[in-house]
């Protein structure tokens, strides 16, 4: 049985940029204590000797011209989309 | 239901306003999160004066709420993206538009499509087609109960782990997973980019046939679309076809079975040949998905950020509380549950027990499926375990709701195309589905030997 603190599920929390509430926390333990307790049955296989699968499509390395393609979106678009935008910049708050 | 012809012949306003007016008729089952009432009658009155008519003139469609659309928001039913308007559009929805298909409005799924049931929802719950206190299924719910209540002929889905086949399945219609790469994806919000794939839920197969050759091939905004190989079949030859045993043990439900059983007698009764085989590896299927689709989920979900578009935290006062607090507003439980659980298997020193392990268990169940379609064309079993569960009933244990993936998920994870088709209901009346798994690029046969089944 895979044992999940609420100090593990906030380290995740951090991993992932979630900042939880509290009352998330215990929830999330015991779910994801679940899941992984469901998800060990793999370690009964011996995978030794067998390669992973990553992608399914047997494509290798599509390529393309190296030209600039805007996809038919122009800058002031894209801007538009976010919540603070100032003289073509988008505002976050200081990050040093 | 009106076939596909009847809507071909019929001016394009008039079949708009059919639709409109059954999809306000049908509010109730909250399928739909968004009618674009205006733009889909003036589009049905430019395709009314047009000459020149395309394969799906004057058709109404639906699109679930993770295609990117412009004119109206793009949600993935997410606070995260409630108020989002896409700049662009998704290729499948443009092609299918310029062979003259009119979408009228975008429908309800889990947020992000993280779900079975549409109950992620973050505008609530999609309501069984024909049973209201049930599931609609999902995570392309409304999708299906919009094809299922006739307010379209076809609605569009997106399939990573059975999000097409299993709401089909509860509503008695038909969906059809494509292989993994048939249909671009670009303009499709990404959920686990390995399994990913669009496909279409329908009234008849024929019409998922017209939609699949109008959507396939190759494009140059999605790099890993396939070359366009599909090619409708005109008529069903003999098939050898082989009975997955594991989907067909006590663990599920009797009249299920029942049901596929039928379906197989009938197979044979047209001259297939049908044998029982076995996918030892399908029994780890669920366990690798729920390692590998957690881990795609977190790396896709890391652009939200709250920065460039979607929700952002206006008392954040620094750059992590900005990222945290837009991330813990904007997604549903769920969607916090397998971007956590994909940071813990990625993670040094947990990667190699669980998300190598996984991609190599992968490997063996793609190796078992590669065997059994040496000697056998088509693979059959149910699409779901039990036929659709009541509202609430798996909402409070994880484990309960992915149970519900478990005959989904080894096609997802091979990248096989696979079909739910409608197999008759229940004593008490609720739809349960067979589904036909075919190996990659053979999507246009399953539909062959479907179409058969429906005459």
């Amino acid at each position: 049985m895979t044992q999940i603190s609420t100090d593990d599920v906030r380290y995740l929390a951090t991993l992932s940029s979630l900042q939880l509430e509290d009352e998330e926390v215990e929830a999330l333990r015991t779910d994801i204590e679940r899941i992984l307790d469901y998800v060990a049955q793999l370690g009964e296989l011996d995978t030794s000797g067998v390669e992973p699968t990553y992608q399914v499509t047997d494509l290798e390395n599509v390529w393309r011209e190296d030209i600039v393609n805007t996809y038919g979106v122009d800058r002031e678009a894209l801007l538009a989309l976010s919540a603070d935008i100032d003289t073509k910049q988008i505002k976050v708050p200081k990050v040093l | 239901m009106a076939g596909l012809s009847s809507y071909l012949h019929t001016p394009a306003r008039e079949n708009v306003e059919r639709a409109l007016s059954q999809a306000k008729e049908h509010e109730a089952f909250h399928a739909l999160l968004h009618l674009s009432e205006e733009k889909a009658l003036s589009r049905a009155d430019l395709i009314d004066s047009q000459e020149k008519k395309g394969r799906l003139a004057g058709v109404p469609f639906i699109v679930k709420d993770n295609f990117l659309t412009i004119g109206e928001p793009t949600t993935a039913a997410s606070e995260m993206l409630a108020s989002f308007q896409a700049p662009v559009m998704a290729t499948a929805v443009e092609k299918l538009e310029a062979e003259g298909a009119i979408c009228i409005g975008k429908a309800n799924l889990d947020a992000f499509a993280h779900g079975g049931s549409t109950e992620n929802s973050a505008f609530g719950p999609t309501k069984n087609a024909v049973d209201q206190t049930r599931v609609a299924g999902g995570s392309s719910g409304g999708s299906a109960v919009s094809v299922a209540l006739d307010i379209v002929p076809f609605a569009l889905g997106t399939d990573t782990g059975g999000s097409i086949r299993q709401p089909a399945s509860f509503n008695g219609v038909v969906g059809v997973k494509p292989t993994y790469g048939a249909v671009s994806r670009y303009g499709v919000v990404a959920m686990a980019s390995s399994t990913d794939v669009i496909g279409v839920l329908s009234n008849t197969v024929e019409t998922s046939e017209l939609v699949l050759d109008i959507m396939a091939g190759r494009d140059a905004k999605d790099m890993t679309t396939l070359p366009d190989f599909f090619e409708p079949l005109s008529e069903s030859a003999p098939r050898k076809i082989g009975v997955i045993k594991e989907f067909m043990t006590s663990d599920v439900d009797s009249e299920v079975r029942q049901k596929t059983q039928d379906y197989i007698d009938a197979l044979r009764g047209r001259g297939h040949t049908v044998e029982e085989v076995s996918l030892p590896m399908s029994k780890y299927a669920l366990a690798v998905y729920y390692v590998v689709v957690p881990a795609e989920v977190s790396s896709n979900l890391g652009r939200y950020d709250g920065i460039r578009y979607g929700l952002r935290a206006s008392d954040a006062t620094s750059i992590a509380s900005l990222y945290g607090l837009s991330r813990d507003r904007g997604f549903m439980p769920e969607n916090k549950r397998r971007i956590m659980l994909g940071s813990y298997v990625l993670s040094s020193g947990f990667f190699d027990a669980y998300y190598l392990q996984a991609q190599k268990v992968r490997t063996l169940l793609i190796n078992e499926f590669n065997a059994l379609f040496a000697s056998y064309d088509v693979l059959i079993g149910p699409v779901v375990p039990t036929p659709a569960f009541k509202l609430g009933e798996n909402t409070d244990n994880p484990i309960h709701m992915y149970l519900s993936d478990v005959m989904t998920v080894p096609a997802s994870l091979a990248g096989l195309p696979a079909l739910s088709v409608p197999a008759g209901t229940t004593d008490s009346g609720l739809p349960v589905g067979v589904q036909l798994i075919g190996q990659r690029q053979s999507d246009a046969l399953l539909l062959a030997l479907a179409k058969e089944g429906e005459a």
